[in-house]
């Protein structure tokens, strides 16, 4: 059972020395008027991308995506870094949870 | 209105409920109650400074600070749960006596009791400073909706509170004779699915790898953002599409802490036979 444990503990640390080396891809999106723009990123499949999120409002967003498994909050006048992928070919909506109305876009990985 | 209210209640209803299982959980502790009130005050006078300061955990370590915080804050919770677990599991069979008796002394009642406020204050402090920024921005927009939009908020608050104190009252009428193994297997999975979410986190900081992500999709079936899927979210964990690495993390800290309450709840004769012959 220990040994079990021991095992488990370990993966993740292989795990991560296996997967560094490969810098990911940067792409900009802007929140601007509680809308995302651009509303529609194509992203390689496959490869860990880094999305750069600035924030133009004043008030703060929450961007989601159930679809990407991913939430942060952005401060109002304000940038964050969010890490998504590797992805599979496919459409991936995201939305500002704040503004669900008006703030909505989609990644593309092809 | 209403989707402020559901907004709202989805961040109260994840503090509400582990407020309504430690309640219940802590059961005959002395001055509990009282504990865990002092722990929601805290949590909530903590939110607004992170609130407050958003910007600046945001900006920290490169954009990912935020990440790293909130992992930081489920990893001390996951901690005190363990610990929280660990030591009612050596107790809980006293507790279970003296139930009705509340005030008999209990042994290291103090240090439990400022754990359950730590993790109180932890839980309301995460969730409850996502809300303030959400209310802050529909106070600090001027579109003429703010008092519906409030009172959604208010809605919220209560119905999540509602959800909270219901699973409190539903844990009271458990009979004694299971009562604290079921709390006990509460408040381990509840810690297992904080350990899950920290590692969401650092997967999204890019500080751990994904590890196949998702390992499974069953948002179709039952998506988080329904009533069901969310309360399991906040129960035991449950993630519609989570990576490999959450589930190890959920693993492991589900085995580690069901061993060390195995451990404790062990028979003490052997041990003070030991102790006996060193004196």
């Amino acid at each position: 059972m220990k040994r079990l444990l021991f095992i488990a503990l370990l993966l993740p640390v292989a795990a991560y020395a296996a997967d560094t080396g490969n810098q990911p891809v940067e792409y900009k999106l802007v929140i601007s008027g509680h809308r995302f723009q651009p509303a529609e990123i194509t992203i390689p499949s496959g490869k860990k991308v880094k999305l750069a999120v600035e924030n133009q409002d004043a008030t703060p967003e929450e961007f989601e995506s159930h679809a990407l498994n991913r939430e942060k909050v952005i401060g109002g006048r304000s940038s964050a870094t969010i890490f998504i992928g590797p992805l599979k070919p496919g459409r991936y909506p995201f939305f500002g949870e704040f503004n669900e109305a008006t703030a909505q876009g989609v990644i593309i990985a092809q | 209105m209403f989707g402020t209210a559901v907004i709202v209640f989805r961040e109260v209803l994840e503090a509400a409920l582990i407020i309504g299982i430690l309640a219940a959980a802590t059961r005959g502790v002395p001055n509990s109650k009282r504990w865990l009130a002092a722990g929601l005050l805290a949590g909530l006078v903590g939110s607004g400074l992170v609130a407050a300061f958003t910007d600046v955990i945001g900006s920290l370590a490169d954009g990912i600070g935020q990440e790293i915080f909130n992992a930081i804050v489920l990893g001390i919770a996951v901690l005190m749960l363990a610990w929280h677990n660990i030591w009612m599991s050596s107790h809980g069979t006293a507790l279970a006596a003296n139930a009705k008796s509340v005030g008999r002394n209990i042994t290291d009642g103090t240090s439990e009791c400022s754990i359950l406020l730590v993790i109180v204050g932890l839980a309301v402090l995460r969730e409850g400073s996502e809300t303030v920024l959400f209310l802050y921005g529909i106070a600090a927009s001027n579109e003429g909706s703010q008092s519906s939009m409030l009172l959604g908020g208010l809605i919220g608050t209560l119905s999540g509170i509602a959800v909270g104190w219901l699973l409190y009252a539903g844990l009271l009428r458990v009979p004694m004779r299971w009562f604290f193994t079921a709390t006990g297997i509460l408040v381990l999975l509840l810690a297992a699915g904080m350990a899950s979410q920290a590692a969401h986190f650092l997967i999204q900081a890019d500080l751990l790898p994904s590890l196949a992500s998702p390992l499974w999709d069953t948002s179709a079936v039952l998506p988080e953002s329904g009533l069901p899927g969310m309360l399991l979210h906040s129960l035991i964990g449950y993630d519609s599409r989570p990576a490999g690495m959450q589930i190890i993390f959920y693993l492991v800290a589900l085995v580690a802490i069901f061993i060390g309450m195995k451990w404790v709840a062990r028979p003490r004769k052997p041990i003070r036979s030991i102790s006996g012959t060193i004196k």
